[in-house]
């Protein structure tokens, strides 16, 4: 029984499945790119700056639905609102790639964006300060999302709402951000969002190679979260939080402060779900309240839903899947898009409700279909 | 070995420190009385679940509650385990501890465990991880985050799931466990969190008598150490383990005393036995 020490620890289940997926994700992430930089346009192998942006993105969503898989999947709380630290994530970025413009613009105010100008603002808002530099974009990117998780956490969890009530909540949220950031008076560029972005820290956005840089990038983010998240998940807190999802009672009976958790997880979740938007930007090339739209936020749990809950990489393929489907077929049937996705939901929910994983996974626990080693003796 | 020495041996083992991590706070048990429940009433819309009730559990001693459907058994420990919150009374756990106010988990942190009527484990999780979760350690964020098993966490639970006779099934999905076992896997998780004052609500509902008699036996070996309430139905159960019964009524105390003068009083037989008969 003393082998069981091993499967307890975090490592081991580091040890066991990541290996395959980062192999997977930085050996497609690096062909591509070494197709798209390498290889002369003609040739059969090469790949698009547009496709590679494309990979980037689904990347990106990739990173937001793992967060969404941490939260939901682990522990059952089901958020139809992290659009809105996507986006939240996205607005940051985007805010300080607006200063980035300076004098480039269309107006060529050295200070103010294009779309203050144009409303005739004379200075900037206090909240725009700072967003010149890059660490304090990246550090809002964090602060700005996780504080308002800690705080809705906190105070729904505090007064334990939970399941539906819990998921109109989030959908209320990230509504009322959409209503907000598009009006002009918030100063985050209203219906138009923020756009025109010129380069990040000196490169130009536009060029092949920086667009590659953006993709890899977002593969490196994507690979670290995934082995954060498989850590946390298969520590003591990890079994902790799954006992939440499924006995929420028994946790708190035995001592666990149970609305602590949630909060640390879903601020966790929020952070991953912001740092996706940040890289998202710079590679569509806009931000705009759209982004917080209800619908969007429901789309990441179709895509956890079909890749299959609580495995980490089973929402990781299923956002990569679906969004590759929405691609070719919005390109063809655009109109029916979200009837497909529609039939998709419902179809997964009665014929594979633990997704498309749940297709190759074995129920048992890992370490029961390893062979007998002798160790029962013990 | 009989289940007696093992549990007995569970016990001293812990009392000689091979789990040095958490120490219960220190509780005044000047007067002999672990837990003070007076006065205490609460209401559900307008119907009373407990009218001034009144009850006192000696430290140490092994107190079966009896009573029919709705007398107040399960909201009774409720209250004491912090899931409701009474309309007026006072639960003082020993001479100072004053248990309204607090959260479940902080209570469950002084030292009271409960097992839930419907046996309640983690059944997506091995048994062996119940066990680990139900471990008495520190329970906060950052030490779980970074937890290892040490070789002393690990002999303990071994030692529990001996005791609960799991042993061969620590690796089985909680949920998949029958009836009974998923009730002995519930008083492991009591176990291993060492608690000072163990609520036992219908330990053997859906037990074979084999089984019931294994509980009547772990039940009673407790005692002494530990201090055990149980909520049963089951008569020839309590009459086995009980050296004090409180019979409540209508959210009240009806009679309490040794199973052979509760079962004399006229009152209770009118009342709660009568009726079986």
């Amino acid at each position: 029984m003393s082998s069981i020490r091993n499967h307890f620890s975090s490592l081991h289940d580091l040890r066991e499945k990541a290996p395959v997926f980062l192999a997977v994700l930085f050996g497609i992430s690096i062909y591509a790119s070494a197709c798209n930089l390498w290889l002369p346009e003609d040739s059969i192998f090469y790949v698009s700056t547009y496709t590679i942006t494309l990979l980037g993105k689904y990347l990106c969503y990739a990173l937001l639905a793992l967060a969404v898989d941490v939260v939901w999947g682990y522990c059952g709380i089901l958020s139809l609102g992290h659009g809105a630290f996507f986006a939240l994530g996205g607005y940051t970025m985007g805010m300080y790639l607006m200063r980035q413009i300076g004098d480039r613009g269309v107006y060529g105010d050295p200070i103010l964006p294009d779309f203050m100008v144009f409303l005739n603002w004379q200075e900037l808002p206090w909240f725009w300060y700072g967003f010149d530099h890059f660490w304090v974009a990246i550090l809002a990117m964090i602060l700005v999302p996780g504080i308002l998780a800690f705080v809705f956490g906190w105070l729904a969890f505090r007064s334990r709402v939970a399941g539906v009530y819990l998921s109109i909540m989030t959908q209320a949220l990230t509504y009322a951000l959409m209503l907000a950031f598009f009006r002009n008076e918030m100063g985050f560029g209203g219906n138009n969002g923020l756009t025109d972005f010129k380069d990040l820290l000196g490169f130009n956005l536009q060029s092949d190679s920086v667009r590659v840089a953006l993709f890899l990038c977002s593969a490196l983010v994507l690979a670290l979260a995934y082995c954060l998240s498989l850590l946390i998940m298969s520590s003591r807190f990890g079994r902790v939080v799954v006992g939440i999802r499924d006995a929420e009672d028994r946790a708190r009976f035995i001592g666990f402060k149970t609305e602590n958790y949630k909060v640390w997880l879903f601020v966790y979740s929020a952070i991953l779900a912001a740092i996706a938007g940040a890289l998202y930007v710079p590679q569509v090339g806009i931000i705009n309240p759209g982004e917080f739209s209800p619908l969007n936020s429901i789309e990441v749990v179709v895509w956890v839903a079909v890749g299959g809950r609580g495995t980490l990489y089973g929402a990781i393929a299923g956002a990569l899947l679906v969004n590759y489907a929405k691609t070719r077929f919005t390109a063809v049937f655009p109109e029916a898009w979200l009837f497909a996705l529609g039939a998709l939901f419902v179809g997964v929910t009665v014929f594979l409700p633990q997704g498309l994983v749940g297709l190759f996974k074995n129920k048992k626990l890992p370490w029961c279909n390893r062979k007998k080693t002798g160790e029962e003796q013990s | 070995m009989t289940m007696f020495d093992t549990v007995k041996q569970a016990v001293q083992s812990l009392h000689t420190g091979l789990l040095p991590e958490t120490k219960h706070p220190d509780i005044d048990i000047s007067h002999q009385v672990l837990l003070y429940v007076e006065g205490l009433s609460v209401s559900f819309d307008g119907f009373k679940a407990l009218n001034d009730l009144n009850l006192y559990i000696n430290d140490g001693e092994l107190r079966c509650l009896i009573g029919a459907n709705g007398a107040g058994k399960t909201t009774l420990m409720d209250v004491i385990t912090g899931k409701t919150r009474p309309d007026i009374g006072d639960v003082y756990f020993g001479q100072t501890i004053d248990l309204l106010g607090k959260t479940e988990a902080e209570i469950a942190q002084l030292g009271i465990g409960r097992k839930f009527q419907k046996p309640t484990v983690f059944e997506e999780q091995s048994v062996f991880a119940n066990l680990e979760l139900a471990m008495k350690v520190n329970k906060g964020i950052t030490s779980t985050l970074f937890a290892r098993l040490s070789p002393s966490e690990l002999d303990w639970i071994s030692q529990v799931l001996d005791t609960i006779g799991l042993k061969s099934h620590y690796r089985m999905l909680a949920g998949a466990l029958s009836h009974g076992q998923k009730q002995w896997l519930e008083i492991g998780m009591l176990l291993i969190a060492d608690p000072r004052l163990m609520l036992v609500d219908e330990p053997v509902a859906g037990m074979t008598a084999q089984e019931t008699e294994r509980t009547a036996e772990l039940l009673t070996s407790l005692a002494g150490e530990r201090t055990v309430v149980v909520v049963e139905h089951d008569m020839e159960f309590v009459r086995s383990i009980a050296k004090t019964v409180t019979v409540l009524h209508q959210g009240s105390v009806l009679a309490e005393g040794s199973m052979s003068d509760v079962q004399n009083n006229p009152a209770v037989i009118e009342v709660y036995l009568g009726e079986e008969q």
